[in-house]
């Protein structure tokens, strides 16, 4: 069965709190999970209560904030601070999202982060991504031609450039696969909708010879036909994509071929 | 503890090549149900508070029958691949899964048989129990 309930080394205990200076005017309190593999102890949710006069308007501001100034223990991964890296990529607020492109004051109610969703995790919010890597290895997210190799450019028309719009900016954050409950249940075989959005992206390619082959490597009821269009994906998606219609048109070729 | 490589792990036994027929029949099935189910629906309420004699000759009508039989079909059909997906979806103990699913699509075909027959003795069968 697919499990739905945490097991007893999963639950979460409520950790430390840590409060702002006293003079501190307008403070907000961030609750993030905290676990530590070499602890042997089950997770917690540590309260870090954040001078906002004091600290820059997105969550990534806050939770560098913390780990410069407060806790350097906390563990999370970020780079380019300005949404096309992915590396931020967590649970916020209850909505998969970058860190670094979420402004503190567009989450209502309490600030609880969280890692991703439903992934293994190495360290605090540091989720192990290994599979989902791998996955988009095996759809083979390069050009493939029988045509030689040009000495020049590969040309596209203006029209066929304008079909990889909405595909070609995913930046592999997994904010969608892991908001996916059809890839919570069945990732070991689904490839989730940011890696069906990806194969999609080179089976629409005008420049791609191998698109009956992809498609062949996608028909299949789980790699594929696990998608039931429950829509997490495009609502969670920090780029504002659309994995959900990538995938409804994989399915239409899929028929279109038959 | 595995020392497969991540790739070996994604890539498993391939792809089953199949999936699209099933996927397009539920859709099919769903497309046919729209109208059928509205007529079903629609025209049952006609005969609601009606005798058994005039609910029997209702059904036995040849142009009711055969819609009968076709929402009646189409209805078991379509329950029996939305079923499949939920148990696939669900259930990862290879034989339980199994199992169930065999049980599943048998119960589907046994009830829409029994379904369908009671239409057919009615419409053709002269029973008028």
């Amino acid at each position: 069965m697919a499990e739905f309930r945490l097991p007893a080394n999963s639950i979460v205990g409520k950790g430390k709190t840590h409060y702002a200076a006293e003079n501190a005017k307008n403070t907000r309190t961030f609750q993030v999970y905290r676990w530590d593999p070499d602890s042997g102890e089950n997770p917690r949710m540590d309260s870090y209560e954040i001078d906002l006069d004091n600290c820059g308007p997105m969550v990534l501001d806050a939770l560098i904030k913390i780990k410069n100034e407060i806790d350097p223990s906390l563990t999370f991964r970020r780079s380019c601070r300005e949404g096309i890296c992915g590396s931020c990529a967590m649970n916020i607020g209850g909505t998969n999202t970058l860190a670094c492109t979420k402004a503190i004051a567009d989450i209502p109610g309490e600030m609880k982060i969280y890692p991703l969703p439903h992934m293994p995790v190495v360290k605090d919010l540091v989720p192990d991504l290994t599979h989902f890597y791998a996955q988009y290895a095996s759809i083979k997210p390069w050009m493939q031609t029988q045509t030689p190799a040009p000495t020049r450019e590969r040309l596209q028309s203006k029209e066929d450039r304008a079909k990889l719009d909405g595909l070609y900016e995913c930046i592999l954050c997994a904010c969608c696969s892991t908001s996916c409950p059809s890839y919570w249940w069945n990732s070991d075989r689904y490839l989730g909708p940011a890696i069906l959005l990806q194969a999609y992206r080179w089976i629409v390619d005008s420049r791609d010879e191998y698109s009956g082959e992809r498609l062949d490597a996608l028909e299949d009821p789980f790699r594929l036909y696990r998608c039931h269009t429950i829509m997490n994906c495009t609502k969670t998606c920090p780029k504002s994509l659309n994995p959900a219609k990538a995938i409804a048109e994989i399915k239409k070729k899929m028929v279109e071929r038959r | 503890m595995s020392l497969r490589t991540p790739l070996s792990r994604a890539r498993g036994l391939g792809s089953a090549k199949e999936g699209t027929h099933h996927w397009w029949m539920q859709r099919v099935t769903a497309v046919a149900l729209i109208p059928l189910s509205l007529w079903f629906v629609i025209t049952l309420m006609t005969v609601v508070g009606e005798e058994h004699a005039k609910v029997v000759a209702w059904i036995a009508h040849p142009f009711n029958a055969v819609l009968l039989i076709a929402f009646l079909f189409a209805t078991f059909y379509h329950a029996s691949l939305g079923l499949q997906v939920v148990i696939e979806d669900y259930l990862h103990e290879e034989a339980t899964k199994i199992g169930l699913l065999l049980f599943m699509k048998f119960a589907m075909v046994l009830l829409g048989a029994f379904a369908i027959l009671a239409v057919l003795r009615i419409a053709i069968g002269g029973a008028h129990v």
